[in-house]
């Protein structure tokens, strides 16, 4: 399964970073030369395998429904660029 | 010798003794700093006026009232991925650059609630994405035994804070080896406890099925006192698990007579230097004559680890990192243009060329049409290689290898090469992605190289490694011996 420069662009939109075409011509033979290595696992047959997602098959753990103090409104603005009326602000998303 | 190259637990019994305080330890560590940090370059920065300042404080209450907590008057440093509130946490990266974290991870608490006196922070890989310490945005830590050579990674300078007596105990984070590796390529002892053990919360995730943070020390006695202050039930972390009050020191000194040791013939094929190879294999000699019983056999799917780990680990990267928008924390471009343009400009700008390259990865891993064949392949391969280290745990107590398949390679050696790093982690992985605890303890060495010898416990299994540690290196040395640079 060969990755094509269009692969590597449209992944990287997708993570929301932008490459110029050096990096991505970079990245496109990277990622096929690691693939490529990855290609083994398909030496196994894992039909009926079930995926594991955790190690240590715990199960969830919940707490009660109750109202427990959070972290400090303040605190949590301390690191934001941009700051407006208690809340963090961002470039406008809805045209 | 320097207080600064004491360990611990040498430590507490002369402050018992009040031979020693804690302000005399710290001034040693400090001298010690002075002499060696801008030649090895471990600590991303180091605060003084605290450490001090907190040591100062520790004097004037043991004093009154006698020591109280494990670690009182130990000065420790801490990786650059655990938050530390009012301290840079950066992660390695430019995107955090200046980022002061609002609360302290709990690991991290609990070290400073048994009286340990942070020094600093540690340098470490770009979010522990690496093997060597060279993908920090910021410096190169360099190995102490040869400037010319890696600490190891990702957390190569708390390694080498602690092989270079820049501080008396470590804490790093392992994925994928990154306390393990470097512990051994700095000649020093590294934990990486199960999956579970030790709380999460404050730890920047980087693959949060893998991630767990261990101590790094002068010895297996060290690793057990750390362990007994940072591990425990974190109800802010709902993957850690309640073991009960374990006492890890109690647990050593017990023979080992009879301790069936399994030598996984993967782990010992091509790929490993020759010296490597020796002096483990002179240890195991070590463990036969302490009364182990040593057998060889076949982890039959370690050949597919690290294709496993590399696949799960960008995956969950991808998706932990994607909170590194320039909103909440971090860096921001400036004159960002709409909100997709503040998001691309800020990631393009502010992460490594290998935080990309795993994001990337795991992103194409994860998209659809590709998840079934990667991702989802993946994690079934994860329950196969978890059923094989389960059905050798059952006939053997432990699983010996080396850490690493080579000694410190030489800075630049690999960096250019993403796949030639990724085989360096061989040893490591596997434990991952079983969620295994393993300690990685040193050998030997090849000229001046330190060699380092892991071995895989069963599941909250710490005590069995921890206490065949403890009496390797009650006959051994190697764990004493000091780098030139001091």
């Amino acid at each position: 399964m060969a990755v094509s420069k269009e692969d590597v662009k449209y992944v990287a939109e997708l993570a929301r970073i932008r490459l110029n075409d050096i990096e991505i011509e970079a990245f496109q033979r990277d990622l096929n030369s690691i693939l490529e290595y990855f290609d083994k696992l398909n030496e196994l047959d894992t039909g009926g395998v079930i995926p594991t997602a955790n190690a240590l098959d715990i199960k969830n753990r919940f707490r009660d429904d109750t109202v427990k103090p959070s972290l400090d409104r303040e605190k949590a603005l301390e690191n934001a660029r941009h700051v407006r009326e208690n809340s963090f602000l961002v470039p406008k998303i809805i045209e | 010798m320097e207080l600064c190259d004491l360990t611990i637990h040498e430590l507490r019994s002369l402050m018992e003794k009040k031979e020693v305080s804690s302000r005399d330890i710290l001034k040693s560590v400090e001298s010690r700093i002075y002499k060696v940090e801008g030649s090895i370059c471990s600590y991303m920065n180091i605060d003084l006026d605290s450490a001090y300042a907190r040591a100062y404080e520790t004097d004037e209450r043991i004093a009154k009232s006698g020591p109280a907590g494990e670690l009182d008057g130990i000065p420790v440093s801490i990786k650059a991925n655990m938050c530390m509130e009012g301290y840079e946490t950066n992660c390695g990266s430019r995107i955090l650059k200046g980022f002061k974290p609002p609360y302290t991870a709990m690991a991290v608490k609990k070290l400073m609630d048994s009286g340990a006196v942070i020094v600093g922070i540690t340098n470490m890989d770009e979010f522990a994405m690496g093997s060597s310490t060279e993908n920090s945005a910021f410096k190169k830590t360099k190995n102490p035994w040869d400037a010319e050579r890696v600490p190891g990674g990702s957390s190569g300078g708390a390694a080498s804070s602690v092989a270079a007596g820049e501080a008396i105990g470590a804490l790093g984070s392992d994925t994928g080896g990154s306390i393990r590796q470097p512990a051994a390529f700095c000649g020093v002892t590294g934990l990486k406890p199960t999956y579970g053990l030790v709380s999460r919360y404050g730890l920047v995730a980087f693959a949060s099925s893998l991630d767990q943070i261990g101590p790094i020390a002068r010895d297996a006695q060290d690793c057990a006192i750390m362990l007994n202050v940072i591990s425990g039930m974190d109800e802010m972390d709902s993957t850690s698990v309640d073991k009960g009050n374990v006492d890890y020191t109690k647990c050593l000194g017990t023979s080992i007579k009879g301790l069936k040791i399994g030598l996984p013939e993967e782990y010992f094929g091509e790929g490993m230097e020759d010296g490597v190879r020796e002096w483990v294999l002179k240890a195991v000699d070590v463990f036969r004559g302490l009364g182990a019983e040593i057998y060889e056999f076949s982890l039959h799917y370690t050949r597919y680890a690290l294709p496993v780990y590399y696949l799960i680990s960008s995956a969950e990267a991808s998706s932990n990192l994607a909170r590194y928008d320039g909103i909440r924390y971090g860096m921001a471009a400036e004159n960002a243009g709409d909100i997709i343009d503040l998001y691309s400009t800020t990631r393009s700008d502010g992460f490594g060329d290998e935080v990309k390259r795993r994001i990337i990865l795991g992103t194409y891993a994860l998209s659809s049409g590709y998840y079934d064949a990667y991702y989802r392949k993946a994690q079934q391969v994860r329950t196969l290689i978890i059923q094989d280290f389960k059905d050798a745990l059952d006939k053997y107590d432990i699983i010996l290898s080396p850490t690493s398949p080579t000694t410190p390679f030489k800075i630049g050696e690999k960096c250019k090469d993403p796949l030639k790093m990724y085989l360096s982690d061989v040893c490591t992985v596997p434990v991952n992605i079983a969620g295994l605890p393993a300690i990685s303890i040193p050998c030997g060495h090849v000229s001046h190289l330190p060699v380092g010898l892991q071995m895989i416990g069963r599941h909250f299994g710490e005590a069995d490694i921890l206490n065949a540690a403890y009496m390797f290196q009650k006959v051994t040395g190697y764990h004493t011996m000091k780098p030139g640079i001091i």
